[in-house]
């Protein structure tokens, strides 16, 4: 690096001079120049050069791999988890969290680190999740936000739901109800996603292993769940198995219809040493606004405000039959109703609705279909619902057998 | 002057530097003479001054809102932190740096880098700091580094004033980290100057980018005015969700991960990733300006 403009131009001619100069100083934004192209190929490349290719590891079954998940008994572990959920909803921005947790907000007799009202924002996007684990006593479940963190501790018989964002803290006691919320209804980690894929294996599914891969620095084996017939909207699951533990460490489900994947969770660190204890032991921060769990109507309501309309409406009409077998089957149930408020009777909503869904026909009637990347549904204008993770083709001929 | 003159007149620098070879000792003079004219100015001055209000404002807003005992920050609104500065007056420190990142401290950084070299040009100064053996690298360097000086005081100031006004109007002791683990003080304070310090390196790309911005005119207000409209427009951009693909190299889009060291265990991704970022625009940045300032005819 020259401190002067001018290293050799003393000797030039006045003449040659100028454009000597000028071929210099142009010269010297090759250095920016290459700087920043030095810059951009590391970006570019790193992900690239991690990326070490799948590992050697000895061969194995289906069934053997199957067999291994069952008998892991991984109970000691930390990490984080990367889960991305693209179901092809429309994409409502924060109007659905909004409308799901903005009633507990103005009540103000909910609260904002429920459980419930928390995860089920999990359901679409993003979000980076941060686990630990302690033998069946202790778990914690952290969710990573701008800033701010949501972590559900489970420590002995204590339940602890603890919101950075708002300050505020909501407990139960694992006789609860909600205490079992973290593992059985939402599903969030590689190990409880496969778990509920394995739960669907049956003679339709064909599962095989293909291949191996490298999962949070790991080797693992690919273990492909595939639906045998057409007409499911699930194309493949993956499941990469750590090759040791016998741990899911990554799922992956694809629609048939292509694209990106529905759901991707997976570890992108993972330990299997002993948790500091520490990471488990919570008390309320002084300030803190703390709900219990059975304290007032309000929590305890608070689950059910947290459930989608339509589930309601399935919990309160009951008479769910399952029509078909494996990954082509379909749920039905009456809602005794009319169907669906129709642009007549209700402008406002009718139309709106109408907007999201696709009209159709066929041996059943007429009704509507509303379809996601993964589930579709289908309202019948007799009030007949019919869901599943079905083409929208097989889902009325669903609905033509049915009648 | 006429080329031929600017010829004659570096030949005599050039002639006066071969003699007396500017050691390391020459260069640190240069420097402290830099930072004390930088940090004399009744600009900077005031600048440090709004700075340091931020803070106590915050507080007292925050403790008169929470002193009939209801919770500040209605449910998770206003800066980062804000819901915890009453379990904890270090919580401040957090809040108001998370408060101060985003417009106040890169304004105050735009303001002194792109003063830098345009402010000396505009003033006639800049040929008369040239004449003295330093060259133009070193000079440039000079500037730099009191730009980062600059910053890591900036930081400081808000993060020191912060403490005070947390410490007398809120209790301190035992903190909650945002997993919900508990750290003791002396951690905590640890982590406070961690993150001041994490603070201080994310303003390098403003740093750098006003620096290169301030060789590129003659006018201090121009290249001020520059650096602070480029900060504004990156910040609105980053706000837009259609651009997700390029926000990623926006330099402000990591600026809030210095949070993530409140996290219990503390999560480095983002963390490495806006480093590397504020290192990549200081490279790339810094050797723009150099080659636009050891290019340039020096003509005020």
């Amino acid at each position: 690096m020259a401190p002067y403009e001018s290293d050799s131009t003393t000797a030039a001619e006045a003449g040659g001079l100028r454009a000597g100069r000028h071929r210099r100083r142009a010269a010297r934004y090759v250095v920016p120049g290459a700087v920043l192209g030095v810059a951009a190929a590391t970006i570019g490349l790193v992900p690239a050069l991690a990326d070490s290719g799948d590992p050697d590891l000895p061969e194995m079954t289906a069934q053997q791999l199957v067999e291994k998940m069952a008998e892991s008994d991984v109970d000691q572990l930390s990490g984080t988890v990367k889960i991305t959920t693209d179901l092809g909803l429309p994409d409502l921005g924060g109007l659905e969290s909004g409308l799901l947790s903005g009633g507990s907000h103005s009540d103000g007799d909910g609260s904002a680190a429920d459980p419930s009202s928390k995860l089920t924002e999990l359901v679409t996007g993003t979000h980076t999740l941060r686990v630990a684990a302690d033998g069946p006593d202790r778990q914690k479940v952290s969710l990573l936000e701008n800033a701010a963190e949501y972590s559900l501790i489970h420590d002995g018989k204590d339940v602890w739901g603890y919101d950075s964002g708002s300050n505020e803290v909501y407990h139960s006691t694992v006789s609860d109800r909600s205490g079992e919320l973290t593992k059985e209804d939402v599903p969030a980690t590689p190990e409880d996603l496969t778990a509920q894929a394995l739960k669907a294996v049956d003679d339709t599914t064909s599962v095989t292993v293909d291949g191996t891969a490298q999962v949070a620095g790991r080797d693992a084996y690919r273990l492909l769940i595939e639906p045998k017939r057409s007409g499911s909207t699930v194309g493949a699951i993956s499941v990469a198995v750590d090759a040791e533990t016998g741990l899911p460490l990554k799922f992956t489900l694809t629609p048939s219809s292509g694209g990106a994947a529905v759901v991707d969770a997976g570890f992108t660190q993972v330990s299997f040493a002993k948790p500091d204890a520490k990471t488990f032991d919570f008390t309320p921060p002084k300030g803190a606004k703390v709900t219990e769990a059975d304290e007032s109507g309000g929590a305890a309501q608070a689950p059910k405000r947290a459930q989608k309309p339509d589930e309601d409406l399935a919990g309160n009409l009951g008479g769910l039959t399952v029509l078909g077998e494996g990954w082509n089957s379909v749920a039905t149930f009456d809602t005794g109703g009319e169907g669906l408020p129709t642009a007549g009777d209700d402008g406002g909503l009718g139309g709106f609705l109408d907007s999201l869904g696709s009209k159709v026909s066929g041996g059943f009637g007429s009704g509507t279909v509303f379809s996601t990347r993964l589930v579709n549904a289908l309202i019948t204008d007799d009030g007949k619902v019919y869901v599943g993770t079905v083409t929208k083709e097989e889902l009325v001929k669903a609905a033509d057998a049915a009648k | 002057m006429s080329p031929a003159e600017a010829l004659r007149a570096e030949r005599a620098e050039r002639a006066e530097g071969a003699e007396r070879r500017p050691g390391p000792l020459w260069s640190l003079g240069l420097l402290r003479s830099e930072l004390l004219t930088t940090f004399r100015r009744w600009r900077t001055l005031a600048l440090l001054t709004v700075l340091a209000a931020v803070p106590v404002l915050i507080g007292i807003a925050v403790k008169l809102e929470t002193d009939d005992g209801s919770s500040a920050g209605g449910g998770g609104e206003g800066p980062a932190f804000i819901s915890q500065i009453t379990n904890n007056g270090l919580f401040l420190v957090f809040t108001a740096l998370a408060a101060t990142l985003p417009f106040f401290l890169p304004m105050a950084i735009g303001v002194i880098a792109g003063d830098a070299v345009a402010g000396e040009a505009s003033s006639g100064t800049l040929r008369y700091l040239l004449v003295a053996p330093a060259g133009r690298t070193r000079l440039l360097l000079t500037k730099y580094a009191t730009v980062l000086a600059f910053c890591l005081v900036a930081t400081l100031v808000v993060a020191v004033s912060a403490l005070a006004v947390g410490a007398l109007l809120f209790p301190l002791g035992e903190l909650t980290t945002i997993s919900g683990t508990r750290i003791g003080l002396a951690e905590g304070l640890a982590r406070a100057l961690l993150i001041a310090l994490v603070v201080a390196a994310s303003l390098i790309g403003v740093a750098a980018l006003g620096l290169f911005v301030s060789t590129l005119t003659n006018s201090g207000i121009a290249a001020m005015a520059t650096t602070v409209g480029l900060l504004i427009t990156v910040q609105i951009l980053d706000q837009i969700p259609q651009l997700d693909a390029v926000q990623p190299y926006f330099f402000s889009h990591y600026w809030l991960s210095f949070a993530d060291l409140m996290r219990d265990p503390v999560y480095y991704e983002d963390l490495v990733r806006n480093l590397g970022l504020q290192a990549a625009y200081a490279v790339v940045f810094g050797s723009a300006a150099w080659a636009r300032f050891t290019a340039k005819d020096i003509t005020a």
